[in-house]
């Protein structure tokens, strides 16, 4: 807020001593002439003003106590009675002049101090540091939910069991017969005695089994999570690794629509160009059983089939585990590898990345894949 | 499975223009997978050819060796050499060195010339050695690729290439063509199910499906011959069937003398033996698995003259033993199948035969055993002796019972052959055929299954091709839509396909051999669902507000100590709770060998990993599964396959497996954020620990109390116990600063802060509906209170206190200050809160404010001694 001159007029001047001193008017208030000179040296000396310190050098010394024009205000109450009237028009004209002179010049020179302040204020954005920490997901994290989001908008559910099973959800109920060699083609972990009949599951399909015994039929379910070979770690095996597995027992279903399901999915995930390829295959808990390969448009190298996973009509077996009569309902099953799904979609060159934990793995991907 | 190219054409019908890829990829069509293509040639290229020794001159070397300086001949004498190039002498006589002794003047042996390429790339060209210039070099088997033997170079008569064996090689001949290194083996991958793939008769037939061109039966090109009272007594002695099935159902016994030891096995057959992936060893050994190869039939060959009386078939007596040929004394069980005579145990039935017996290089009578075994018997006796072999192989899957016979006489007419035996007269053929596999097949099953019409006639002559027999009638039909009527198959399964048992079995066999690239495409809409569950969308949210709140998510494997288990604990674990823990049987690593009961050991191995890779400043979680086992671990039986099992069958599966709750963990190190101009990091500390964990809680709404900790893993003085603020107060995690000593020796930063929570429980404690609180709109009243109590006051207890004594007008209250120094007497500290009240339906008055604040440090005067300051 800018002080008016008038406030100041009608303020005594504080001396140094304390004392308020009367100075003797060098113009008179009468004088046409000097009053306007005197107007129009400070309207001079206010445009003259660079800044707002200058600007209040200029007002003190045209307005405040010992200026001339505010020593010939306070002299018109000397003048002759007649004089009165004119010179006090006169005053209140030039005091309006330096006012509004003063206030405009003011305003100008506030705005460019306003703008120069802004100005000396620029830092240098690129000398930012994050103050606050990136998280980041781990990509098989995502990529489990991704897939499980493609099969929730089909209306599946995401059904969930123990990584820890009992043997006879991960093999008898899925029709692995006790000594069929198929029982060493998915090299397990046992727990320790062997008798408890306790192993890390070598596959989500035990979930399946539960997903059946707890709902029924019809049932569409995919289970994502994590499973157990006795692999060593290399460029493309780990011990732990995550699988996701669907489901569906229903009437009358297929194996044309395995295929559709199995299509439409790739779609979802590889766009539109995705294709799906069937070939024979054994899997004790299915039969028909398939070997799946998609059609990746974007594979690195060039469009090519790549082995996504395995496929199949339910086994009879399985659904009689399940206490479904084979004869009412048929069902189809499938699973793939999260690992190597992303490994192939994502280009990933080595498994060493995916478990290791180097944390530049999981921010170099953030919260996407 | 290894497939010679030239010994598949004999039975099926491959281009000769076809290559080992192009037959992989006609097989992969009937679900046979490509594994691997084996070519000789791609590694080695001429001119390699015969040459005949001249002149062998030694001469001794000073570093002590002697080297031979020979001249061989390498075109016919009298004919001008036909090949020409660097170091190829026109003359047709080459001058060599050679390293070896093991031949002489006038021997014939493999030259190889320069220009010729060996496998390991590895270039001939005439070369300055020994002050001579080698142009070529004396070939031995290993630097031909044909096997390790490096005991010399290959003298061709040795492998029956001379005079008195009617085969005698014109010098320059071409070596490639003369030891057949001219073919290439497609390799495939046999699924456990389809044993008889694992022969070239078996994918011949594969070939055929998967081309439609003719396939001529190996096996019906031998005819064997009736059997007779003659043969070697066997007898079939098995008194412990496994699941009722006999161990051996078939025994085949032949006798072949006079066979000349010193034969050499052909070079077409150690050629094929070769690229199929087995050593040559012996004449007799190779004819035996030649014979396998081919028939699928694993077969034995005794020396007859070892033998001491009958041969029987039983299982084996608790502290027999067994050497077998690969010279390992063995303690049999006693439900291994053995092959015995008067002495004992002979052979591991169908897995792997005696030391005692086995042919040599002297023997001269053989005796070749050709059997059909019980594949679970084979199975569990090469997973016992840890025997893997290429006859266990075969035995395990199912081999043709029908074929026993035939490929025993296939192996005498090669040991006539080819060894100048002599078929003896006797010929054993003991046991009993098994009832064969007949199933129903209605006619539209195929379809109904695989979503492809059909065709009746199809049907009957897709399983006809496959070998089934097939009767065709009219019956009622099976299903959902059951009763009306129409056509069922009756297929009896052929002898080498004991996979085939029931109907969903032949449709697959329909389904691959039409072309699973018929199935059509259709989606099957699913009965509307309900999306995730309350639970799998609350995991969610914490996993991605912990990545948001700038932790980053790593996966552990959850393999660990039993130090670490034990020093860890279950993060929900009271102190000193002893700690049961799942151990694996066969773990990776014996050291790792528990299954975790907390997140922490495998987070903090990762945050140590990161450190060691340049990254200190760390802010990591994980969420998984840990293993914690009750009392009952396991069932000690397992219900049969095929059946539901009763609900309490189940439950009492379910009783044995471990509690495996899910548990969310973080740990953070070094700095909060990186320094920068204007800034200065954070370090880590308990709070932020703790705070994460409280976040975790808020994410889902549940409100959880902080007391103070003692968890061993953890600092003794910066540990927070962590329970659910309602309910009965279940402990549901740890929060804290690691314990110091630990952190030195464990190779981490001082400092280094983590929590864990149990966060399947959380989830559970969420709130179904959350209700809404009133929110006043009169102005609150602010006062702070200082309190002075004893200095191990636990502070969040008083403030607890202070908010329990000022009853329902308290809207807010929290801790600003702790002091303790000048003006608060010796071992006291003082606390200062801040209050706020706020009434739901007026202003309050100063005096009400004063009022509830009074009793609520009464109250704190009571319980914990606190003075006003």
């Amino acid at each position: 807020m800018t002080e008016t001159p008038q406030d100041l007029a009608e303020t005594p001047v504080e001396q140094p001593d304390g004392t308020t001193e009367q100075v003797a008017p060098e113009i008179s208030p009468a004088d046409e002439t000097a009053v306007g000179a005197a107007v129009e040296a400070a309207l001079q000396a206010f445009a003259a003003a660079a800044d707002l310190d200058q600007l209040k050098a200029a007002r003190l010394a045209h307005t405040g106590e010992k200026a001339p024009l505010t020593l010939a205000n306070r002299s018109i109450g000397k003048l002759p009675k007649d004089q009165k009237a004119a010179a006090g028009k006169l005053m209140g004209g030039a005091r309006k002049a330096m006012e509004s002179a003063l206030a405009a010049r003011a305003e100008v020179l506030e705005e460019e101090r306003a703008a120069r302040l802004l100005v000396e204020e620029t830092v240098d954005v690129t000398t930012a540091v994050r103050r606050r920490r990136v998280g980041a997901r781990h990509p098989l994290s995502v990529l489990q939910e991704r897939v499980s989001d493609i099969f929730i908008g089909m209306g599946w559910e995401i059904a969930e069991g123990p990584e820890l099973e009992s043997e006879w959800y991960n093999f008898d109920a899925l029709n692995f017969k006790p000594d069929h060699p198929a029982r060493e083609m998915q090299d397990t972990f046992f727990v320790d005695p062997p008798q408890s009949h306790l192993v890390l599951r070598t596959h989500t399909s035990p979930v399946q089994m539960r997903a059946m015994l707890e709902r029924g039929a019809p049932v569409y379910v995919l289970c994502p999570g994590r499973t157990f070979r006795t692999d060593e770690l290399d460029a493309t095996h780990t011990p732990v690794f995550h699988q996701f597995e669907g489901l569906a027992v229903d009437k009358g279903l297929t194996m044309a629509d395995l295929r559709g399901t199995l299509e439409y999915f790739a779609r979802q995930m590889f766009g539109p160009e995705a294709r799906i390829r069937l070939r024979p295959n054994f899997f004790p808990f299915t039969e028909p059983s398939a070997e799946m390969d998609i059609w990746h448009p974007g594979a690195k190298g060039g469009p090519q089939w790549i082995e996504w996973g395995g496929c199949g009509m339910v086994h009879p077996n399985e659904l009689r585990a399940a206490g479904l009569d084979p004869e009412v309902y048929s069902g189809f099953a499938f699973g793939m590898g999260v690992e190597r799904t992303l490994m192939f979609r994502n280009e990933v060159p080595d498994m060493h990345d995916m478990i290791e934990g180097d944390v530049r793995f999981s921010q170099h991907f953030g919260m996407e894949i | 499975m290894r497939i010679p190219l030239s010994w598949l054409r004999e039975y099926a019908q491959v281009p000769a223009d076809a290559t080992a890829e192009d037959v992989m990829a006609d097989l992969v069509r009937v679900g046979l997978e490509e594994e691997d293509v084996h070519r000789p040639l791609d590694e080695m290229s001429g001119p390699i050819v015969v040459g005949e020794v001249l002149e062998k001159v030694p001469e001794p070397q000073s570093n002590g060796k002697t080297i031979n300086w020979c001249q061989v001949r390498v075109a016919p004498e009298g004919r001008p050499q036909p090949l020409s190039g660097e170091g190829i002498d026109p003359s047709g006589v080459q001058g060599i060195v050679c390293g070896a002794h093991n031949f002489e003047v006038g021997d014939k042996v493999i030259v190889t010339l320069p220009g010729a390429v060996l496998p390991g790339d590895f270039r001939i060209s005439p070369r300055k050695t020994y002050g001579h210039v080698s142009a070529g070099m004396i070939a031995s088997a290993r630097e031909l690729g044909l096997g390790e033997d490096h005991d010399g170079i290959i003298v061709l008569s040795t492998l029956g290439f001379s005079p008195e064996h009617g085969n005698d090689p014109e010098v320059g001949t071409d070596v490639i063509d003369l030891l057949h290194l001219r073919d290439e083996a497609a390799e495939i991958n046999v699924t456990a199910d389809r044993g008889y793939a694992f022969s070239i008769r078996g994918v011949a037939r594969e070939y055929s499906h998967a081309t439609g061109t003719p396939f001529t039966d190996p096996a019906s090109l031998v005819t064997a011959p009736e059997a007779n009272d003659d043969g070697y007594p066997v007898r079939l002695e098995d008194r412990a069937p496994i699941y009722g099935v006999a161990g051996c159902d078939r025994f085949v016994a032949r006798t072949v003398t006079g066979i000349d030891p010193t034969r050499p096995t052909p070079p077409w057959m150690s050629a094929r033996l070769r690229l199929a992936g087995m050593r040559s060893i012996s004449l007799a050994v190779d004819i035996s698995n030649y014979v396998m190869w081919e028939l699928g039939q694993p077969l034995h060959f005794y020396d007859a003259d070892t033998l001491r009386g009958d041969i029987v078939v039983r299982r084996a007596q608790e502290g027999e033993r067994l050497t077998t040929l690969d010279g390992k004394d063995r303690a049999l069980s006693a439900e291994d199948l053995l092959i015995t005579d008067d002495r004992g145990p002979i052979g591991l039935a169908g897995v792997m035969g005696g030391a005692e017996t086995e042919v040599s290089d002297a023997t001269t009578t053989v005796l070749i055993e050709s059997a059909h075994f019980d594949p679970v018997s084979m199975g569990r006796t090469r997973r016992r002796h840890r025997l893997p072999s290429e006859a266990s192989k075969r035995n395990e899957r199912g081999v043709d019972w029908e074929v026993a016979d035939e490929a025993a006489e296939r192996a005498v007419q090669l040991l006539v052959e080819l060894a100048g035996g002599t078929p003896g007269p006797g010929i054993t053929d003991v046991g009993t055929r098994p009832e064969p596999t007949v199933v129903e097949l209605p006619a539209s099953f195929p379809t109904a299954l695989m979503g492809v019409e059909y065709t009746e006639e199809q049907i009957e002559r897709t399983l006809a091709d496959l070998g089934a027999t097939v009767e065709k009638s009219t019956a009622a039909q099976p299903g959902p839509d059951g009763g009306a009527v129409g056509t069922v198959f009756t297929v009896t399964s052929p002898s080498w396909r004991s996979d085939l048992e029931i109907r969903e079995d032949l449709v697959e066999e329909i389904g691959r051999l039409v072309g699973y690239d018929e199935i059509p495409s259709t989606l099957p809409v699913a009965p509307p669902g309900r999306g995730l569950t309350r639970s799998q969308a609350d995991r969610r949210r914490v996993l991605q507000g912990l990545a948001g709140a700038g932790l980053t998510e790593v996966l552990a494997y959850p393999f660990v100590s039993a130090a670490q288990n034990r020093f860890f604990g279950a993060a929900t674990a009271e102190e000193g709770e002893a700690q049961r823990m799942v151990h694996l049987a066969n773990p990776i690593s014996a050291e790792f060998g528990y299954l975790r009961t907390s997140l922490l050991p495998g987070l903090l191995e990762i945050a140590r990993r990161n450190h060691s890779r340049g990254f200190r400043d760390l802010a990591l979680y994980e969420s998984g599964a840990v293993f914690l086992p009750g009392e009952q671990l396991g069932s000690a039986s397992i219900p049969p396959l095929g059946a539901r099992p009763a609900d309490e069958v189940l439950a009492g599966l379910e009783a044995g497996i471990p509690d495996q709750p899910r548990h969310v963990a973080a740990v953070f190190t070094g700095h909060d954020s990186v320094a920068g101009p204007g800034h200065t990091p954070r370090t880590w500390d308990w709070q932020d620990a703790l705070g994460t964990a409280l976040d975790v809680a808020g994410i889902l709404g549940v409100e959880l109390t902080v007391a103070q900790g003692r968890h061993q893993a953890f600092h003794p003085g910066r540990t927070a116990r962590l329970s659910l603020a309602g309910g009965d107060g279940t402990v549901v995690g740890v929060a804290g600063e690691l314990l110091p000593t630990w952190l030195e020796t464990a190779d981490l930063p001082a400092r280094t802060v983590a929590m864990e929570l149990d966060l399947d429980a959380l989830v559970a404690a969420a709130a179904d509906v959350v209700v809404a609180q009133p929110l006043s709109t009169f102005p609150p009243t602010s006062q702070d209170v200082a309190l002075v109590v004893p200095v191990d006051t636990v502070a969040g207890e008083v403030l607890a206190t202070l908010r329990e004594g000022a009853g329902e007008l308290l809207e807010d209250i929290a801790l600003f200050d702790v002091y303790a120094g000048p003006g608060v007497p010796e071992g006291r500290k003082s606390l200062a809160f801040s209050l706020r009240f706020r009434a739901p339906d007026r202003t309050l008055t100063a005096d009400e404010a004063s009022g509830a604040r009074a009793a609520a440090t009464a109250l704190a005067a009571e319980r914990h001694g606190a003075v006003q300051r």
